[in-house]
Formats: C-alpha cells, structure tokens, sequence
C-alpha cells in the first residue's frame, strides 16, 4: 500500500507513457500491415517479394534486437534521431519516438499476416465478380476485399493489439520512461520485487482485458454471416 | 458468463502468485546459516557476470575480478576451496529474493548497503567505500564535475539504477539522461559520442577505464558516499560475524590491497582507504 501512495503520480506517468507508445504504434502498424498484405496479394512479383522478404526477416528479428537497433544503429550509427538535435529533450523524444518506430515496424509484420489471413478466406469469386464489373486490383481490393477481410480478423488483430501493449515494456531498454522502466526504478527502491510485479501485473490487465473483450464484441458483431 | 470468467482471472493469479510466495519464505527460513553451509562444502555465491574489474565472466568459464577475489577471500576464511565455490548470477533486481529464498549463501555484487535492502535481508561489511562519479572520453576537457553538465550535456546511466534516479532528481535541469538497460551500452553510446558521459558508481566506471585505457577516464570527485556490502540471510548472524572477520583479516594481511591493485589498477583509478567494518 505504501508503494501505492508514494508511486502514485508516477505510477499514472508511467502507464500514460505505455499507452501512448502503444496507441501510436499500433495506427502506424495497422496502416503499414494493410499496405503490406495488399503488397503481398498483388498480381506484381516485386511487391510480392519485397513484402514477402520484409515480413520474414522482421518478424523473425527478436523485438529487443528491433528497439535496440533503432537506438544504436539508426540514432548513433547513422545519426537518424527524429528530432531536432538541440532541443533540450531530444534524448527523451528521440527515444520515444524511436521506440514508436520499431514497434510499428515490428507489429505491422503481425498485421499484415492477419489481413492476408483475412483475405484469404474471402472466395475467389468475389474478386472475380469486381473485376467483371471493371474494377481494378487496387479498387477490387479497397471496396470488395479487404472490408470483408478486416472483418474476419478483428479478433487476430486484437491479439496482436494486445500483445504490443505488453510489449511497449521493452521500450525501457533504451530509456522510454513507460511502465517497466518505473517497475525497475520501485524494485530498486523498494526491493519488494513480488509485490511490485503484481502491482504492475494488473496495471497491464486494466489496459488488455478491456482491449480483449472489446474486441471479442467487436468481432462477433461485424462479423460477415453468409 | 463471460464476464465472470474475466474477473476470475486475475483473481487467480494473485492466488497463484500469493501461494508462491508463501512457500518461498517458509523454505527460506528452514535452510541453514552460512557457516553450517561452509562446513558441509558446498557454497553458493551471487556474483554479477558483466563488470569489468569488479566481476566478470571471462571467456573460459572462470570468473575474475575485486568483487571475485573478496568473494573467494571470505569462503577461504569459512574453510572453504575455490573449487567448491558454485558461482551463481544474481541480477540487481533479484538479489533479495535470491538470498531470501536461500538459492545463495551469500552475495558479493557491487551491493550497495541501504535501509530498505536491510529490511529484507543482512549485510557483512561494508568492504569498499564508493561514490557516483562520471566516465568521459579521454580527449574531453570541459566536464570536469556534475556542476559542469550545464547547457543540455548528455549523460547515460543504467535503467531505473539509483544513480540514474539521483540525476534525474537533482540534475534534471542542467542535463539530458538517456538511460539504457547495461552499463556496456552506456559505454558504446560514450564511445561513438552519442553520449558525453557516463555516471554511475565510480569503481564500476573505473572498470570500464581499465579496459579502455587511454579513450575512456574517470573524471572529478564523487559526490555521493555509498558502501559496498555482501548480502545475506537477515537472521544469519554468526555467518553476519565471520564474514566481518574475514573481511576484517583481508583489509589487515594486505590483500584487499593486492585484488584491488590487481583488478582496477590499470585504470589509474585511486584507491580509496579500506572502510571500517560496520557490526550492527
């Protein structure tokens, strides 16, 4: 309890900062994951292998390795920061944003399988009834396919929504301030390392229950019943 | 239905992880004291495995370093051999609950003695007095101090460590922290210049400097005063007191002198006087 009381303020800090990371990377890696799929069904080799080769080595990279090489190889190597160098936070922002950029690299490659998933299950016959009413891939695949897809794979993607969340914890790796950097600073103040666990334990089940049931009714009600 | 079952859940969890807990403890104070442990011969030591000149795991297995030599020291003292010794890893946040739970009999890890960590657990010692100081470029002149951070210098420290907490809370204005989770990663950000310096406890920057000697150097007087100690069961006070001892005998023979000359004097690093022991 008197965790509860002294880290308090800091506790809703830490966990803004989470949900923050994950709410951006997760718009990010939806739109990237649906380019992506759409890239990966097209009638085009290139974008095909491009997409295909991407997905493959991204998400078989482990996410440390991602956020970390987002620090040390784009900030300090090549000098890619995102922000303004003399702004008198740039270190703080740089790893944010960094943090975002990795996670929405990482994730989009989770979304971009669930949409294929998607549109594989919608029947070559509705592709083939768009384009004999002279619609394009790209407007095949816009009006008939990926709505219909998406609808199938609310669930999947609520998943992978709810796995980066608990992911956005690897961001302290490279100092993002969010729930896990904070969960070290208490267990090294406190050396309560049980209770301590817990407490941050339920702060991420507030944040992914509610996520996970939100999308188990999302995805009985927008689903396509033929 | 369902939403019965989802309140459930983590209702067992805590069950789950509040029964966990109670078996732990009541293991933790069946198991015997340092002492009885080093008469049967079979010592368990917690030991970081990534702290140049402090301890280190070196690429045959064998393990070196001040805190190593302190380490073997002391269970040479409770009679017994270095090769008895079972070394284990014991990661900052764990190392109460290590000892708590009996998986070592004791720890000798760059452990800092503080009023929290007393609560849990006991502390022999103190064997090396330390202080947070700063690690630059060897080629840098104008950092000389924390007063010399002024104008936005960037400073790396290890996540959620005290000396990066400290500098938030006192330096905050003055400096940018860029926090990573190893102290090794500080020091490539310092070597490719992403960073200006590096602070944390000034013996764990000294290691550093031993082994970048000439491109990385400990710079100005620290300006916290902590104590090393080496941890281990809180009621164990006999162990408490032959620790004391051997650390005590170690100070006195001349080879706290010798391991720390051997292990952290490459890095022109001065060494500070031998601390008293503190009997409490």
């Amino acid at each position: 309890m008197e965790i509860l009381t002294e880290y308090g303020d800091q506790l809703v800090t830490a966990f803004t900062r989470t949900i923050q990371l994950a709410a951006l990377s997760a718009v990010a890696a939806l739109v990237l994951g649906t380019v992506l799929a759409a890239m990966r069904v097209s009638p085009v080799w290139a974008l095909r292998t491009v997409a295909t080769a991407y997905v493959n080595i991204v998400r078989n990279t482990p996410l440390t390795l991602v956020v970390l090489f987002a620090s040390f190889g784009l900030a300090q190597q090549l000098g890619i920061t995102l922000v303004d160098p003399k702004s008198p936070t740039s270190i703080t922002d740089s790893s944010f944003r960094l943090a975002v950029l990795a996670f929405s690299l990482y994730t989009a490659t989770f979304v971009c399988e669930a949409v294929r998933a998607g549109v594989n299950t919608i029947p070559v016959g509705q592709s083939e009834a768009a384009r004999s009413l002279g619609l394009g891939f790209t407007q095949g695949l816009r009006y008939i396919v990926l709505p219909q897809a998406f609808r199938a794979v609310i669930g999947p993607l609520g998943s992978i929504l709810i796995a980066l969340i608990k992911n956005t914890t690897v961001a302290s790796v490279i100092g993002v301030a969010e729930a896990a950097l904070l969960m070290k600073e208490v267990i090294e103040n406190t050396s309560a390392l049980i209770v301590v666990g817990l407490i941050f334990a339920l702060g991420f089940m507030c944040l992914t229950l509610p996520t996970g049931a939100a999308f188990s009714y999302l995805s009985k009600k927008l689903a396509v019943r033929t | 239905m369902k939403l019965k079952s989802l309140i459930a859940l983590p209702a067992l969890a805590l069950i789950v992880a509040g029964a966990a807990t109670g078996c732990a403890s009541a293991a933790g104070s069946e198991a015997k004291g340092v002492e009885a442990k080093a008469k049967a011969g079979q010592l368990t030591i917690g030991i970081v495995f990534d702290r140049p000149g402090i301890s280190q795991k070196n690429p045959d297995g064998s393990f070196s370093g001040f805190d190593v030599d302190v380490a073997k020291y002391v269970a040479g003292k409770l009679g017994v051999q270095e090769s008895e010794i079972k070394w284990q890893e014991a990661p900052t946040a764990q190392r109460e609950n290590l000892i708590q739970n009996g998986q070592v009999d004791y720890i000798v890890a760059a452990y800092t003695i503080n009023d929290a960590r007393k609560e849990k657990i006991g502390f022999a010692g103190p064997y090396l007095t330390v202080g947070q100081s700063l690690l630059v470029r060897a080629d840098n002149t104008d950092i000389t101090g924390p007063e010399s951070l002024n104008g936005g210098k960037k400073l790396c420290s290890t996540v959620g460590s005290v000396p990066a907490q400290n500098i938030k809370k006192n330096y905050s204005k003055d400096v940018q922290l860029q926090e990573y989770d190893t102290n090794a990663a500080c020091v490539e950000a310092l070597k490719s210049g992403a960073v200006d310096a590096i602070s944390t406890d000034d013996i764990v920057l000294a290691g550093y400097a031993a082994i970048n000697a000439g491109k990385l150097k400990v710079v100005g007087k620290p300006f916290t005063k902590d104590s090393y100690g080496i941890g281990l069961k809180r009621d164990d006070t006999t162990g408490r007191a032959k620790i004391n001892d051997a650390i005590e005998d170690m100070i006195k023979d001349g080879s706290w002198a010798k391991a720390f000359g051997k292990n952290l004097g490459p890095s022109g690093y001065q060494q500070p006087a031998a601390p008293a022991v503190n009997r409490y």
